[in-house]
């Protein structure tokens, strides 16, 4: 768009703040919201890609029917971690970080409202991150039984250890959801008490929107996560009979109240992606956001119907039939408010002006794959069709298009679209057009051929398979390593562009927001004089490009 | 007379994309596997209609979207907007109002389907053994045994399926009459396990402490796979039995012919446990012993199923 790299966007002899020199402070217990911001990315994009290595192991076992590249407990540790680190140590902290770095931005606030137990919840997470790895040490290793932990199976740890993978497991996630709980208290504060003079509700960008929506499920259902796995620890290391069968135990609670937390999960990571898109593609197709109240109300439309359904994931658990049938309805009307996103994102690129640079690939192509995780998720609450492809491939598929498809994709498209704002400089077009076409084509090869898998019945978590599974599997494995390398451009890109990149000026996009109306990277106190918001978002027709009023005015007015 | 032209072209879109839609439903039912049981043909019925529905909004949206990126595009340097609406509350309340019907109509759908699946037997019936428990579920509509002309007792355990005839006769194999309605009354041993036949097309947990059952009437004879669908310890990927659904007269051979032999299946899980294949990654990490013996006649000596 406007990053031509013939023509300098801003002067390059501008001197380099002391705050982007400064690397050391991002090892710092700093508690400004961008540095706490940038720290969250980056460690979890590090933990992203050791997920990602894990699920390439995984690829590499099912490229051939037979177990033959990891032993069974291996791969059963594989994917638990996989899981694990993917869900809560890359997408809900990423979305943490960036929401971190753009929520007081946006707002026109000078920080998030408790800044010290903002850099509290930052920092437990690295620890917490580098205990779930260290299992990987124990003589007997790492938690096997799956990133859901349903009991018995994940109380039956080897004998006489009690330190086990599991133990390990259980503490660490308590610790990460303590962390999500803390930040979720700031954020829910930050946003009804920080917002500057004249931003109201219905000012708010839909990002802010749907990270308000986002933090307010963490403050609802996580503590029945916290709960579950504190009791679930009890029964492993201290003889209590919560969820043992055997001991007249149930496990099906467990599982009521893991799903009660998990379910909802999916909507804390995909309402920041959808948030992603709301800013993105009217940015790109210089169009306002169509229908902006009904995209934000959508946002907490997701929030409070997704606190109902968690039972979709329990169709076959020994559930009554009028069970299923509420809790089948409840999770189609999902489908309501998250229709309304898409047919809005739709209705903003129709006859538009389209800029089809970097994050607006990403966008749109997450966007677009969101539909068809979308409608399999639809597919999945009708329960005759759940009894026959749950806990089958068709979900993992299902699962992958929802959180790699459609959320890394938006979170790849905010890198792009804010890595200008957060680093002063602009990244290089070429490469990151490769890294989107490299993911684009990478994923759907990885993640299409699940769901023809799941139809004929070939069941998750399953490390040796039927011949007949073999040749779906084989395109799927070529994809996940496409998806592997697919990274490289875009680490080399970043580096690269961070060191050597244009200076990017204050608002290369021509985008509203109020984040773009501060100096890229922005002062420690993000603006020079707070803000007053007198215009709604999205404002594309305004030839400002700009929803506050200039600093003369307000001092004027003041 | 420019507009009535736009709308004629959309309608005709809209046409198109309706007997496209149509026809990818159709496909929809050589996606899954045979049709071996009554439930099976109702579900794919559903999964049908529901691939019809999900064909019709993915393509209409994915093609706005693929027009828009060929028609759409911006000269260089052109920053304008594209059209300055930013909004039309009509448009919004059609769209909200178009998803919420469609919803209710699949909900619908699922429930009318569900219904027919149970009068075909595909629910599950749980008891608990908790003594003070038993009366009240007892009362309760779904725990009324449905009728069922054979009743299969199915004992799972990790890495084991056992199935017991009325005959007491035990096997690895599970044998069922072609076209006869079938009880499965499913107990597990150690952990959660899942029932899963997908040319059946159903799949129930088996919870400790819970006796389910499960009311099957295959319609097609052949030989297919059972599964856990729920993963269950090391070795879940060889959790799987044979199923056989043949004639009256041939399960009823079976049964009088097995009552004499001795059942001979190998465990795959008992197999890996005592001689490990080669891998590239050795971990030798924890593992719990697989099910040496049938569970059946353990369970027989107990006596308390």
């Amino acid at each position: 768009m406007t990053h031509d790299f013939s023509e300098p966007l801003a002067e390059d002899i501008e001197p380099e703040t002391e705050l982007e020199n400064n690397w050391r402070q991002y090892l710092s217990f700093s508690t400004d919201h961008k540095v706490i911001g940038v720290q969250y990315m980056v460690m979890t994009f590090i933990f992203f890609l050791i997920g990602g290595l894990l699920a390439m192991l995984i690829r590499a076992e099912l490229i051939t029917p037979a177990s033959n590249v990891v032993d069974r407990p291996l791969y059963n540790g594989l994917f638990t971690l996989h899981g694990t680190i993917m869900i809560f140590l890359w997408i809900i902290p990423f979305n943490a970080g960036i929401s971190n770095y753009l929520v007081p931005l946006m707002i026109g606030a000078r920080d998030m409202a408790f800044p010290l137990l903002n850099a509290i919840s930052f920092w437990i997470l690295p620890p917490s991150g580098i205990l779930l790895l260290s299992s990987f040490l124990l003589p007997n290793g790492t938690a096997q039984s799956g990133w859901w932990s349903y009991p018995p199976i994940s109380l039956q740890v080897p004998p006489g250890q009690p330190i086990n993978g599991e133990f390990i497991w259980i503490v660490s996630i308590v610790l990460i959801g303590i962390s999500s709980i803390m930040g979720a208290v700031n954020f829910v504060t930050t946003i009804f008490w920080m917002r500057a003079p004249g931003m109201t509700f219905f000012r708010m960008p839909v990002f802010v929107w749907s990270a308000l929506s986002a933090q307010l499920l963490q403050l609802i259902n996580l503590p029945a996560l916290t709960g579950a796995l504190i009791l679930l620890l009890f029964d492993l290391s201290f003889g209590t009979q919560f969820f043992k069968p055997t001991e007249n135990g149930d496990p099906i609670i467990y599982q009521h109240l893991f799903w009660f937390y998990s379910h909802p999960a999916v909507y804390i990571m995909a309402l920041p992606a959808f948030g992603i898109f709301a800013e993105v593609l009217p940015a790109f197709a210089r169009n306002p956001l169509f229908g902006y109240r009904s995209l934000a109300v959508a946002s907490l439309g997701i929030a409070v119907v997704s606190i109902f359904v968690w039972v979709h994931h329990m169709f076959t658990s020994a559930t009554p039939g009028w069970m299923r049938m509420l809790f089948m309805v409840t999770s189609m009307l999902v489908a309501v408010p998250t229709g309304v996103k898409a047919f809005g994102w739709t209705a903003t690129i129709w006859k538009s002006k389209l800029h089809l640079e970097t994050p607006m690939l990403f966008a749109m192509g997450g966007a677009a794959m969101f539909l068809l995780g979308g409608v399999t998720g639809v597919m999945l609450a009708a329960v005759p069709f759940d009894l026959h492809v749950h806990n089958t491939y068709f979900i993992v598929g299902h699962f992958h298009y929802i959180v790699f498809n459609t959320i890394t994709m938006a979170i790849f498209a905010a890198i792009y679209f804010w890595f200008p704002k957060i680093t002063g400089r602009m990244y290089a077009e070429g490469w990151g057009k490769l890294h989107f076409w490299l993911t684009f084509i990478g994923a759907n090869l990885t993640f299409f051929p699940m769901l023809p898998l799941g139809l004929q019945g070939m069941v998750r978590r399953i490390s040796s398979y039927e011949p007949r599974y073999q040749g779906w599997n084989v395109i799927a494995s070529l994809g996940g390593f496409l998806l592997g390398v697919s990274i490289l451009p875009f680490i080399a890109n970043m580096v690269g562009s961070l060191l050597h990149g244009q200076r990017a000026g204050n608002n290369p996009w021509l985008a509203t927001g109020l984040e773009w109306t501060t100096t890229s990277p922005p002062p420690r106190d993000n603006f020079e004089v707070i803000p007053v918001v007198r215009r709604p978002p999205y404002d594309y027709g305004d030839p400002k490009y700009s929803v506050i009023e200039p600093p003369d005015y307000h001092q004027a007015e003041h | 007379m420019l507009r009535f032209l736009e709308y004629l072209l959309i309608a005709g879109c809209i046409a198109v994309l309706l007997v496209v839609s149509h026809w990818i439903g159709h496909l929809a039912y050589f996606w899954m596997p045979p049709e071996a049981t009554e439930e099976a043909q109702k579900v794919d019925s559903l999964f049908s209609f529901l691939t019809s529905i999900g064909a019709f909004i993915i393509l209409g949206l994915v093609g706005m979207m693929v027009y828009s990126v060929i028609f759409f595009r911006a000269a260089k340097n052109d920053y304008s907007e594209g059209h300055p609406s930013r909004g039309d509350f009509k448009l919004e309340i059609l769209w909200t109002a178009t998803p919420t019907i469609l919803v209710l109509w699949i909900a619908w759908q699922g429930l009318n389907i569900y219904q027919q699946l149970d009068v075909l037997g595909l629910r599950q019936i749980v008891h608990l053994h908790t003594p003070l428990e038993e009366p009240a579920y007892a009362a309760a509509s779904d725990d009324k045994p449905k009728p069922a002309a054979e009743t299969v007792e199915v004992f799972v355990k990790q890495w084991d399926w056992t199935f017991r005839y009325p005959n007491n006769v035990t096997s690895h194999e599970l044998h069922l009459p072609v076209n006869l309605r079938t009880r499965l009354n499913m107990h597990a041993q150690d952990v959660l396990h899942s029932f899963y036949v997908p040319e059946f097309r159903l799949q129930q947990y088996i919870v400790p402490g819970r006796n389910i059952d499960l009311v099957v009437t295959p319609i097609r004879t052949g030989e297919y796979k059972l599964k856990d669908a729920l993963f269950s310890g090391t070795y879940f990927a060889l959790m799987d039995a044979n199923v056989r659904v043949e004639s009256l007269e041939q399960y009823n051979q079976w049964l009088s012919t097995a009552e004499h032999e001795p059942n001979t299946i190998k465990n795959q899980a008992v197999a890996e446990y005592t001689q490990p294949p080669k891998t590239l990654f050795k971990s030798n990490w924890y593992t719990v012993a697989p099910a040496q013996e049938a569970i059946a006649n353990e369970r027989k000596v107990m006596n308390d199923t």
